[in-house]
């Protein structure tokens, strides 16, 4: 197989795993990994370099547009941000100390976790809860919009949140993935923010957290320009073409055979792992 | 939420400032890329890919300083690692205007947290690691 050929099939490759993050909405990258190493037999450390990449990419072109929909919190992006890119970057420096096969077991586990939360309803915000004087005093409750005007909003359980984020951005460091799914059950589940804030707000941290990682990734040699651009095109138009997808249509059924298919990765990559297989 | 920003710019500017830098960011990262890869293919397209083993990037693709002067020379790997590195620049620069956004609205804390993300940012990518 030469280069172009390769380029061609991992660039298709990554346009159907960027299609399926955005339905699932477990993220491009974390659907790339397994996909290139399963499939073309890339080494964990390249793929990762490149999901990175194309996650950074994937989160840019969502975020520009949700940001200016007013959906997602900048306050609350920055201040998670403190936690998920100190623990990018001790998880990225991680990576280089592991052994590849424990890594890729790690990535299974991590895999098989995010697709049982995405199976799961989102719990509805409770407007008439009292604020938390701790986010209060950190700024963090705001407005957003909705078809009767904007509505208010109250934060909770930062301190929860904040330790979840530093997990959030470990993993991602470590697995080159966006963790999208850790952020979100932190947003979600732990500060009880609307469903549109809590994902346009976890899309938008997602790309902060990934160039914190990715810094670190290039000086290591994880990040090939041969592989990692036609994964991050790949992903992008992927991504990019579920999102219109997903607009249009929103089928619960389609989310589990997807999420039950990535499922399925991650046993192959934890059975490989303990096998000893690279 | 405008009524929240004390003085200077509104929350709701600098999220449309936001994402406008985003998306610009985006597209000149991805116009590189797609250049780069034009030069990289037409040139090694025929070789045979090896990412089964990993070697690790030469030291030129690992910095700065070695991605702009391949790039320089015309370089495909080169020219795609500087998209590649645009691309993460991106949010970086996004990090930076938001310190300037929190200045103009008299937000102390927010210019604190904000200058505390980016200094973690340019430490990893900077370097001030041991490889």
């Amino acid at each position: 197989m030469t280069i172009l050929t390769f380029s061609a099939l991992v660039f298709i490759g990554s346009i159907v795993a960027g299609l399926l993050g955005a339905l699932t909405g477990l993220g491009g990258g974390i659907v790339v990994i397994p996909m290139l190493t399963l499939l073309f037999g890339v080494d964990i450390r390249y793929a990762a370099g490149a999901a990175l990449i194309s996650v950074i990419a994937t989160s840019s072109a969502a975020a520009s547009s949700y940001v200016r929909d007013g959906y997602s919190n900048l306050r609350i992006g920055m201040f998670l941000e403190v936690a998920t890119t100190v623990g990018a970057v001790l998880g990225a420096l991680l990576t280089g100390h592991l052994r590849t096969t424990t890594i890729a077991v790690i990535f299974g586990v991590v895999l098989l976790v995010s697709a049982a939360l995405s199976l799961r309803d989102h719990a509805p915000a409770d407007p008439n809860e009292p604020a938390d004087p701790l986010a209060r005093r950190l700024r963090l409750d705001s407005d957003y919009p909705t078809p009767q005007g904007r509505v208010a909003y109250h934060v909770h359980g930062v301190p929860p949140a904040f330790g979840l984020m530093f997990l959030a951005g470990g993993l991602s460091g470590l697995l080159g993935i966006g963790s999208g799914a850790v952020k979100v059950l932190a947003l979600d589940r732990a500060m009880r923010l609307p469903f549109k804030v809590s994902t346009t707000t976890s899309n938008f941290m997602i790309g902060v957290t990934a160039a914190a990682s990715a810094g670190v990734y290039l000086s290591h040699g994880y990040i090939d320009p041969g592989l990692a651009m036609p994964v991050m095109l790949g992903v992008l138009v992927g991504a990019l073409a579920g999102a219109k997808v997903l607009a249009r249509a929103h089928s619960q059924a389609l989310r589990v055979v997807f999420a039950v298919a990535i499922g399925a990765m991650g046993v192959q990559m934890i059975w490989n792992g303990v096998r000893g297989v690279p | 939420m405008a009524t929240r920003a004390p003085a200077g710019w509104s929350d709701s500017a600098v999220e449309r400032a936001i994402g406008t830098l985003l998306r610009v960011g985006l597209l000149v990262a991805t116009c590189v890329v797609v250049a780069g890869a034009v030069i990289y293919l037409s040139r090694h397209g025929s070789e045979l890919p090896n990412y089964r083993i990993f070697r690790g990037e030469p030291a030129q693709l690992r910095s700065i300083g070695g991605i702009v002067e391949m790039a320089e020379d015309w370089f495909g790997r080169g020219f795609i690692q500087l998209g590649l590195l645009l691309l993460l620049a991106t949010p970086v620069a996004r990090v930076a205007f938001s310190i300037v956004a929190f200045i103009e609205q008299r937000d102390a804390l927010y210019v604190g947290v904000t200058v505390l993300v980016l200094a973690v940012l340019l430490y990893s990518i900077v370097g001030g690691y041991a490889s």
